[in-house]
């Protein structure tokens, strides 16, 4: 089968790998400021991801609101869910063994589900259609959606961007405080609580930027769509190294390439696809436990 | 030889609520054995099994403080064990139409107590190679390890078509109905799990949960106590597994994707992480609340048509209790605590202390 | 303080569970109804199959709701698209609620997970729109009113091979669902007979449920350059990857089996679905028999907004029809006699055809209908008859 790929083939199954990576990306940055500051997988961040579609599916298909307003609209109601989640389910806990915690976060993410099962049916809802994202071009064989270019754009655009509030802001300054030390962030006065509250939120806002654009990608918006695309970004989080915002994004396109590329060269072996961000993690667990770019701790959030 | 007597007769003097309990319980069960029709006959077997699945369970994460969430796929591999090796050979070629089963397994057909504990011992040998590189990683990395792994387990089997039939699944599975398999089994390792509780690995496993770098201090091998949980959890999860297929008579690997674990985790935080009667009434109140909870489904319960009534609001309720439990009853049910004699009295006496205080304080209030 | 609460919210459950099981075993014996159970799932994955049988088997209630001078009533219970549950959720209904026959359900896997206990409890069930052989292969307690894979599988490659001319074709399947990789399997086995191939079948790729991205394995598939994609599965991961295939500039027809006649792939799939292929089990726009021209009509009654007639719930129609018919024939709501009656079920009339019960327990039909998505509605192309 490899003999006979053409380069074309495998220049459009490049294509293919950026654009999932790029999406991963998205997502996992989110795991990894939560992770950075609460030492805490928030299981529920893949649900809050699915939340996120239904929003914009709400928007856009059912109050008929004009797709920017919607994607503003979605944008804050998912930062007010991610820090709401945070409020009601972490906080509480703070002091509590982090076995609790790992529960609550567990608990939070079974409930979204269910709730989003019972509340909006368990069949899947179309999201709107967006041709000028969607409308392939075609280059010499290759065909490249735009949105598969807005993608990886978005996606360096907010890490630049979120980059620049770690490092360059009081609110980001506090973040890498609480990360370094707890405790000692408290004693210096930091408001420890507005400080999750607003990674939470950061994070969640991310995540639902993730979501419109894997809606523009894969327009279909299920109670459970979150589920698998939430566990494969906490491995791109682990494997670029967990807290570290580059570190997500390098993950999350590491991965995007493996799947992309595992189902190329060995197309038999394609119904274990999922397997391999598993088998991944588990390599990386083993030889680089803290990641590809954990080590440094620069950066971390 | 008296002197044997002399301790058993001590035993029995100082045990005795215990003994006579567990031979009330016996007679319980041989009565409903009887009695009870197949419904309640297939929810009381279940409540059995995962009595036994969240034991395992509670005994790496309540016991060990590991956080594990391998459950589902330790629990795929005894059910599939099972499954493979009971199903009649007769019956093979119609249950693999697809593609036949690999030669080397067709015509194997074992008893079901050997299958049961072989599908036991491979969940251990699995849980021994997962456990090798897993154990060593800190908290939550190992919850997400063991997810990993269980997901792989799961995918495994999906795509394996000669031997486990993938995505078909195999159905026909001699079956099992009596309460006896399930109870039985379950009564020999809620004793097993309360001996080795007890014992001086028992008391290494809490070491450990309590203080790893104490525990290491004191002389307890970290790696090897984590290990000896693991296994003996995987051991009988694979046979909770295995006792699951028999009870369905059919298999498939979509029954066993990572939320099935999530089960037992609701069940252990209900009961009490580090409680063995916690986690035995939660595996009850859960599994038959399931089932009672049904009515929430039903669009026309109370002779109304409330839409608030329709599929799925049972699992909300059942999700949001897990969530009142996680944040205002932290330790469940029963904490660490057991469900022993001392422990009624004293609660007991509590709640009696409670009221004629509460009887006390309204007297007074009456002659302010 | 803590404690005692939680001691009084585990009893407080107890309690509305020994409510929840006491409260209706009370009019099950001897009164003036007829308890016929209905086993669908209504949650989960298969959520909106379940629905849509569920519909027309209360659509049939509705207008046949006595049967021997009794009332008929519907007892439903969701299986949660889950085996587990679908084998409490049968047992449940067969103890619990005492029903004399069950209706159901979509979904083969659910359905095999009844059939041990439909069996050893001896209650006749019907089977509406599983078609995997194994529903009633061996069991004399589970009959069927639709046609089954194998046949369906030759129907598709029949299409393909004579109608289309294809000469090569690609098959993506999804991996986890025991219909989706029987289907393709009947089409290979069927297909490479055709044509006399054994290579015709270029290139298989799997998914599994839930997958979004299939542009993986659709890349791979436009370098082998076939002449059809036959793609069976469930309809929201095929309505992306049809989506993705036209994306990627895959232009060939994509062909696929009865689950995709739903409302959603359509409005997931948008313009990209036009002109996607499947076999199906009845045609509202010329039904085949008297039956159906009532059971079109009542249903546009009912439903007045809707465009089409699914075959899935005119299926459930004719099940319910048809265990009546039997309940009139055996004179009695007694499950061993409705079973003897169900087994010699010979010229009903249903409304996706005239119905014969074979020695297997299924319903014998040598005809599909083939149907195309035209201006995003599912729409009448062809009527492929096999004979043996």
């Amino acid at each position: 089968m490899v003999v006979g790929m053409t380069l074309s083939t495998f220049l459009q199954q490049l294509i293919n790998g950026l654009s999932l990576g790029s999406l991963y990306a998205l997502i996992a940055i989110g795991y990894t400021m939560v992770y950075g500051i609460l030492k805490l997988i928030n299981f529920a961040h893949g649900d809050i991801f699915m939340m996120a579609a239904y929003f914009a599916y709400f928007g856009i298909s059912v109050f008929f609101l004009p797709w920017y307003v919607t994607f503003i609209i979605t944008i804050l109601l998912t930062m007010l869910l991610g820090a709401g989640i945070e409020r009601m389910a972490y906080r509480p806990l703070r002091e509590a063994p982090k076995t609790s915690l790992l529960i609550s976060a567990i608990g939070v993410s079974f409930l979204l589900e269910n709730l989003a099962t019972y509340l909006f049916s368990g069949k899947p809802q179309a999201f709107p259609e967006f041709p000028v994202m969607t409308t392939p071009i075609f280059v010499g064989g290759l065909s490249i959606q735009p949105v598969s270019i807005v993608i990886p754009i978005v996606a360096f655009f907010l890490m630049t961007v979120l980059l620049f509030i770690i490092n360059k802001t009081k609110v980001g300054m506090a973040m890498r405080a609480v990360s370094v030390d707890y405790d000692t962030a408290k004693l210096m006065g930091i408001k420890i609580d507005n400080v999750i509250s607003s990674t939470f939120a950061i994070g969640s806002g991310l995540a639902a930027v993730g979501a419109l654009l894997w809606c523009m990608k894969y327009p279909s918006v299920l109670p459970l769509m979150g589920v698998v695309p939430g566990l494969k970004c906490f491995i791109a989080a682990v494997i670029g190294g967990i807290g570290n915002v580059k570190g997500a994004v390098l993950g999350g396109l590491i991965l995007g390439f493996s799947e992309v590329l595992m189902v190329a060269f060995f197309p038999s072996l394609t119904g274990y696809r999922d397997a391999v961000a598993f088998i991944i993690l588990i390599i990386i667990l083993l030889f680089l436990p803290n990641g590809i770019l954990g080590k440094k701790q620069v950066e971390k959030v | 030889m008296k002197n044997t007597q002399n301790s058993l007769g001590a035993y029995l003097k100082k045990h005795w609520k215990t003994v006579v309990f567990l031979v009330l319980v016996l007679i319980g069960i041989g009565i409903a054995d009887q009695f009870v029709n197949s419904f309640m006959r297939r929810l009381l077997n279940l409540s059995a099994i995962y009595t036994i699945v969240a034991l395992s369970m509670n005994l790496v994460n309540g016991f060990t403080g590991q956080f594990s969430l391998g459950q589902a796929g330790f629990m795929a591999i005894g059910a599939y064990t099972v499954a493979i090796f009971t199903v009649p050979v007769g019956l093979r070629s119609t249950i693999f139409y697809l593609a036949p089963m690999a030669p080397l397994l067709a015509n194997i057909q074992l008893p079901f107590v050997v299958a049961l504990i072989l599908g036991g011992f491979l969940s251990a040998g699995v849980a021994f190679l997962i456990g090798s590189p897993c154990l060593r990683l800190r908290g939550d990395y190992l919850a997400i390890a063991t997810l990993g792994f269980s997901e792989i387990i799961r995918i495994i089997f999906t795509n394996t078509q000669t031997i486990t039939n993938g995505a078909l699944g195999i159905k026909s599975i001699p079956t099992i109905s009596s309460l006896w398999w399930t109870f039985g089994i379950a009564l020999i390792v809620i004793i097993a799990c309360f001996l080795l509780i007890n014992s001086s690995y028992g008391r290494a496993f809490k070491s450990v949960r309590e203080d790893e770098i104490a525990a290491e201090a004191m002389g307890v091998s970290l790696f090897k106590t984590k290990m000896t949980s693991f296994l003996i959890s995987a051991f009988f999860t694979g046979i909770g597994g295995g006792l699951y297929a028999a009870l369905l008579g059919t298999v498939d690997p979509k029954q066993f994707y990572f939320t099935l674990t999530y089960n037992f985790l609701l069940i252990i935080v209900l009961g009490g992480m580090g409680s063995i009667s916690g986690t035995i009434i939660a595996s009850f109140v859960v599994t038959l609340g399931q089932e009672a909870l049904r009515f929430l489904d039903e669009p026309m319960a109370f002779g109304l048509d409330l839409p608030i009534f329709r599929p799925g609001l049972r699992m909300v309720v059942f999700s949001f209790l897990l969530m009142v439990v996680v944040l205002f009853y932290r330790k469940g049910l029963m904490g660490t605590n057991e469900l022993t004699w001392n422990f009624i009295a004293n609660k007991y006496r509590s709640i009696k202390s409670r009221f004629t205080k509460k009887a006390a304080s309204a007297q007074g209030g009456d002659s302010k | 303080m803590k404690k005692s609460l939680s001691l009084l919210l585990c009893l407080a459950l107890v309690a509305t569970m020994t409510a929840g099981c006491s409260g209706s075993s009370t009019s099950s014996d001897n009164s003036d109804v007829i308890k016929v159970g209905v086993f669908e799932p209504l949650t989960g994955a298969n959520a909106s199959g379940g629905e849509l049988e569920l519909e027309g088997v209360q659509l049939a209630n509705q207008l046949h709701p006595e049967v021997l001078g009794k009332k008929v009533e519907l007892v439903v219970a969701d299986n949660k698209s889950d085996k587990a549950e679908a084998t409490t959720a049968a047992a449940r209904l067969i103890e619990k609620d005492k029903v004399c026959a069950i209706l159901g359900s979509w979904g083969s896997s659910l359905s095999m997970a009844a059939g041990d206990i439909v069996k050893s409890n001896k209650i006749p069930a019907i089977a509406l729109s599983a078609t995997n052989p194994q529903v009633t292969l061996g069991n004399d307690y589970y009959f069927r009113v639709c046609f089954l894979d194998p046949f369906q599988g030759t129907v598709m490659a029949n299409y393909a091979y004579k109608t289309l001319g294809a000469k090569k074709v690609a098959i993506v399947q999804e991996v986890s669902n025991d219909y989706s990789v029987g289907l393709a399997k009947f089409f290979t086995d069927a297909f490479t007979k055709l044509s006399g191939d054994a290579s015709a079948i270029v290139s298989t790729g799997n998914y599994n449920t839930g997958d979004q991205d299939f542009n993986g394995i659709l890349t791979n598939i436009k370098a082998t350059n076939p002449d059809v994609i036959f793609a069976p599965g469930n309809y929201t991961e095929s309505a992306l990857l049809i989506k993705q295939a036209r994306a990627l500039g895959i232009t060939c027809p994509i062909i696929g089996g009865d689950t995709w006649e739903t409302n959603e792939f359509i409005t997931v799939g948008g313009a990209d679905v036009e002109g996607a292929v499947m076999s199906t089990f009845f045609d509202d726009t010329n039904p085949p028999t008297e039956a159906g021209k009532t059971f079109v009509a009542e249903y546009k009654k009912l439903y007045p907004d809707r465009q089409n007639v699914p075959a899935v719930t005119a299926l459930g129609y004719d099940g319910y029809m048809m265990l009546m018919d039997a309940i009139e024939r055996a004179g009695s709501a007694d499950p061993q006699a409705i079973r003897d009656a169900l087994a010699t079920t010979t010229n009903f009339e249903g409304a996706t055809g005239v119905i014969t019960i074979n020695a297997n327990g299924d319903a014998e039909k040598n005809s599909a209908i083939v149907k195309v998505v035209k201006d995003g509605k599912f729409t009448y192309l062809d009527t492929v008859t096999i004979t043996q």
